[in-house]
C-alpha cells in the first residue's frame, strides 16, 4: 500500500515552491538579519568608543563612588563602590513603586466604586477627581506636591509637633523609630501564630458552612487574632520595644525615622495619578458584569455586600486585571520622574550621578534599561499568574 | 515575498543609519566649515557665564569663548549656535558629536580628561568650591556645618568635593541633588536645605537670583580647585589646537595691551609679538588651518581676555568678581599663555 502510494504520487513541488521550505528559509534569513544588526550595532559602538578614547567595561562598578546619597535603605557612605550606588538607587525605586502600587490600588478601587454610587454627590465627586487628575501631566503634579505643598512647611526650628514625638517641617516628617529589645521574638512568634491560626480558622469555617450552612464571622475574628495576639505577647514579654524619638540638634532633627519630602511628594503624586486610571478600570470591570447576575443574586436573597463580594467582584476581576497590570507597569516607569525633584531613585543616582562621574554612559544606560525591563517583566509575570487564577474557568 | 521585501528595505535603512559614523570621520574643522556655524554647548542659564536674555541673545564668559572661536574660524563672532545643556548631559553631547565644543564652566579633572574621550583646551576661569548659607543661620565658617542639608547640582565635581570635605572633617551632611542650578536655588530659597554649594563664581551668580540677595552670604572657605575651561573631543588634534590657541591668543593680547579699541592701530605696531598675533607677519594662522589674521578677528570682535572678563563677571557687573587668580601672571594672577611664535 505504502510503497504504491509513494510511487504513484507525482514528484513534489520544486523546493522554492514548497511552502514549508520557503517559510524555513525566510525565518532563517530573518534570524540572520536580526543577529547581524545586533552584532553591527555592538561592534560599531565599541569601535567608535575605542577610536574616541572612551574607556569601556564594567570595572568602574568596583571603584569608590565618593558622593553622598540623602536616603538609603541599605548602609551607604561615600567610600563605597559605584555598584553599591546602583543598589541604593534600585531599592529607592522599588520602595516608592511598591508604596505607590498599594496606595493607588486601594484609592483606585474606592474611587471606582464611588463613581458608580447611587449617591449623586459621591458619584460626581469621583468623576471630577478622575477627570482632573488624569488630565494633568504627572510631572506637573509632582512639582505641585513638592513645591506648592511641601515646601510651605515651616523650618526645622518652627516644626509642627504632634504630641512630643512626631515633628513635621520642610525637611520631612520625623517619627519615633522602634528599636527591638530582647524578648521581641515572642511578639514575632505571636504574629506568625495568629497568621497560621487564621488559615486554620478559614478552613474550619468553610467546612462547617458546607456541612451545616451556618456562617462564621471569619473576618472579624481574624482581625482580632492578628492584632490581639501580638499585643498580648508584647505586654507579656515586658514591652520589649524602645522608641528612639527625633531631637532637634544643630541644623536638624536627629534620630528616629524620617520621611523626606521628596519621597512623600513622589508617592502622593504617583498614587493619585495612577488611582484615577485604576478607578476607571474598576468601573469598567464592574459594569461589565451583566445586570442579570445582580438580579439573580438578589432573587436568591443575597444581601448587597455579599452580592458584591461573591458575584460581582469575582467576575469583574477578569476584566480588571489585564489593564491593571499596565497601570502598575506605568507607575514603576513613571517613578523615574523622581529625578526632577531630587528623590534619589535609580535614574537619579545611578543614571545621573554615577553615569556622570564615571562617564560610562553606554554601560550605565544599558544596566538601567535592563533593570526596568526586568522589574516590568516580573510584574507582568506575577499579574499573569493572578489573572489565570481569576480568569473564567471553562468546563 | 512581501516580508522579504520589507526585511530588505529595513536592512538597507539600518545600513544607511550606520554610515553616519563614517561621515564623522571628517575633521571637526571641516564639518564646522560645512555647517557654516559653530555648535557650542553652554549652560541652561548661569549669569556671567552663559545666559540668554529675553531676545535669545546669549552673553557670558563661556559664551564669549565660543564667539572667539567662531571669529577665528569664520571671521564672524556671530556664527555660533548655542546648545543649552545640564551638567549631566554635557559630556554625552560632546562625545556624540552633537556639539563641536563644550564651554560650560566645566572643571578639568584627570578622570574627565583621560577616560571620557575628551580634551581640555585650557582654562578660562580659575575657580574653587564654596558655600552659600542663609545669614539667619549664624554660621561663619564651613567647619560649623555638621549635620547640614546641602543643595547641589547633579553631575558636578562639587558633588565629590563636598563628600570628601565633610568626610575629612568628620562631619555629616545630607546631599539634596537637583538637575539644574536653577532648582538648587529654588531649594535653597524655600529652606529645603541649609547650604548651597557650588563653584564660588556660580555662588555669586546664584545669590543674585535670590529674592533678597542680602539674606544670604558666601562663607570664606574654598574647599577645592576648579579650573574651568573649554572642552573638545579627543582624536582631532587640529581642532584641539585651534580652541587652545584662540584662548591663548586672547590672554596674550591682554598681555601685549591689544584691545578691541586699539587693535586696528596695533596692526601697525613694530612689536614682532603683536605682528605675529595679529597676522601681519608670519603664518601662525595657516599652521592651525585658520586664516592668517585669526588673532585680529578674535580681538576685534570679542576682545582680549581681560575685556571678556570685565564685561561678564568683573567688578561693576552683577557678579562683581575681582580678578584674583584670573589676573595675568604679570599682575599677580596665574593667567599665563604660551607664546604665539
Amino acid at each position: 500500500m505504502k510503497k504504491i502510494a509513494t510511487d504513484s504520487r507525482p514528484a513534489g513541488p520544486k523546493p522554492w515552491y514548497d511552502p514549508r521550505i520557503r517559510s524555513l528559509v525566510f525565518q532563517a534569513i530573518t534570524i540572520a538579519v536580526v543577529f547581524w544588526v545586533g552584532w553591527v550595532l555592538i561592534d560599531n559602538t565599541l569601535s567608535n568608543m575605542q577610536s574616541r578614547g572612551i574607556s569601556t567595561g564594567f570595572g568602574f562598578l568596583d571603584e569608590s563612588a565618593g558622593f553622598g546619597i540623602i536616603m538609603h535603605l541599605i548602609p551607604y557612605d561615600a567610600t563605597m563602590s559605584y555598584g553599591r550606588t546602583f543598589f541604593v538607587g534600585l531599592l529607592n525605586t522599588l520602595l516608592v513603586s511598591a508604596m505607590g502600587v498599594v496606595a493607588a490600588t486601594i484609592l483606585g478601587f474606592i474611587i471606582g466604586v464611588a463613581r458608580l454610587s447611587s449617591n449623586w454627590l459621591v458619584a460626581k465627586l469621583a468623576l471630577v477627581y478622575i477627570e482632573v487628575i488624569r488630565n494633568i501631566p504627572l510631572l506637573l503634579q509632582i512639582f505641585f506636591w513638592y513645591f506648592a505643598v511641601l515646601r510651605n512647611l515651616p523650618s526645622p526650628r518652627q516644626s509642627v509637633t504632634f504630641g512630643e514625638w512626631i515633628f513635621l517641617n520642610n525637611r520631612g516628617l520625623y517619627l519615633p523609630q522602634p528599636l527591638t529589645q530582647d524578648g521581641f521574638g515572642l511578639v514575632t512568634g505571636a504574629l506568625l501564630a495568629a497568621i497560621a491560626g487564621i488559615f486554620v480558622l478559614r478552613a474550619w469555617a468553610r467546612k462547617r458552612q458546607l456541612a451545616t450552612g451556618q456562617t462564621f464571622p471569619v473576618f472579624a475574628v481574624s482581625a482580632g487574632l492578628l492584632v490581639g495576639l501580638p499585643v498580648l505577647a508584647y505586654f507579656l514579654a515586658g514591652q520589649p520595644i524602645e522608641w528612639v524619638t527625633p531631637e532637634l540638634k544643630g541644623f536638624n532633627f536627629k534620630g528616629g525615622f524620617t520621611l523626606i519630602p521628596e519621597l512623600a511628594a513622589l508617592w502622593v503624586a504617583l498614587s493619585l495619578y495612577t488611582a484615577s486610571f485604576i478607578a476607571e478600570i474598576v468601573r469598567s470591570g464592574i459594569l461589565s458584569v451583566s445586570k442579570g447576575q445582580t438580579e439573580a443574586a438578589k432573587a436568591l436573597g443575597l444581601p448587597n455586600t455579599l452580592t458584591l463580594r461573591l458575584v460581582v467582584i469575582p467576575q469583574a476581576m477578569r476584566v480588571i486585571i489585564p489593564p491593571l497590570t499596565s497601570q502598575y507597569l506605568n507607575l514603576v516607569k513613571n517613578s523615574s520622574l523622581a529625578t526632577a525633584i531630587g528623590y534619589p531613585d535609580l535614574v537619579s543616582v545611578f543614571m545621573g550621578t554615577t553615569l556622570n562621574q564615571t562617564g560610562q554612559a553606554v554601560e550605565v544606560v544599558a544596566i538601567t534599561m535592563a533593570v526596568y525591563l526586568t522589574i516590568s517583566l516580573l510584574i507582568s509575570l506575577f499579574m499573569n499568574f493572578y489573572n489565570r487564577a481569576v480568569a473564567i474557568k471553562e468546563r | 515575498m512581501k516580508n522579504a521585501k520589507s526585511i530588505a528595505v529595513g536592512a538597507a535603512l539600518i545600513a544607511g543609519a550606520f554610515t553616519v559614523s563614517a561621515a564623522n570621520a571628517a575633521t571637526t574643522l571641516e564639518s564646522v566649515m560645512d555647517k557654516g556655524h559653530l555648535q557650542c554647548g553652554v549652560t541652561s542659564g548661569l549669569p556671567g557665564f552663559s545666559q540668554p536674555d529675553d531676545k535669545g541673545n546669549w552673553t557670558g564668559l563661556d559664551v564669549d569663548t565660543c564667539r572667539a572661536i567662531a571669529a577665528a574660524v569664520f571671521g564672524d563672532a556671530k556664527a555660533v549656535r548655542f546648545t543649552p545643556l545640564t551638567a549631566k548631559e554635557r559630556f554625552t553631547a560632546l562625545q556624540s558629536g552633537e556639539i563641536d565644543v563644550l564651554s560650560r564652566n566645566t572643571t578639568w579633572t584627570l578622570t574627565r580628561d583621560a577616560s571620557l574621550g575628551l580634551n581640555f583646551a585650557g582654562v578660562n576661569y580659575y575657580d574653587g568650591q564654596g558655600f552659600l548659607v542663609s545669614k539667619s543661620l549664624g554660621v561663619n565658617d564651613a567647619t560649623e556645618l555638621d549635620g547640614a542639608t546641602v543643595c547641589i547640582q547633579a553631575g558636578t565635581t562639587t558633588e565629590l568635593n563636598l563628600a570628601d570635605y565633610f568626610r575629612a572633617k568628620g562631619m555629616e551632611f545630607k546631599p539634596l541633588v537637583f538637575d539644574t542650578s536653577e532648582q538648587t536655588v529654588q531649594g535653597f530659597a524655600a529652606g529645603r536645605c541649609d547650604v548651597l554649594t557650588s563653584d564660588r563664581s556660580q555662588l555669586a551668580a546664584l545669590r543674585s537670583k535670590l529674592n533678597n540677595p542680602d539674606s544670604a552670604k558666601i562663607l570664606p572657605n574654598t574647599i577645592s580647585k576648579e579650573p574651568l575651561g573649554p572642552v573638545v573631543r579627543q582624536g582631532d588634534d587640529q581642532w584641539f589646537n585651534i580652541v587652545k590657541w584662540v584662548l591663548a591668543a586672547q590672554i596674550n593680547a591682554e598681555e601685549l595691551g591689544i584691545t578691541m579699541a586699539n587693535v586696528d592701530d596695533m596692526k601697525k605696531s613694530d612689536n614682532p609679538n603683536v605682528q605675529r598675533l595679529l597676522g601681519t607677519t608670519g603664518d601662525m594662522g595657516a599652521k592651525l588651518g585658520l586664516p592668517a589674521d585669526f588673532g585680529y578677528a578674535v580681538v576685534k570682535q570679542v576682545g582680549n581676555y581681560g575685556e571678556m572678563y570685565n564685561r561678564n563677571v568683573g567688578p561693576g557687573t552683577p557678579l562683581d568678581l575681582e580678578r584674583g587668580l584670573n589676573a595675568l601672571w604679570t599682575e599677580g594672577g596665574i593667567m599665563y599663555a604660551p607664546p604665539v611664535r
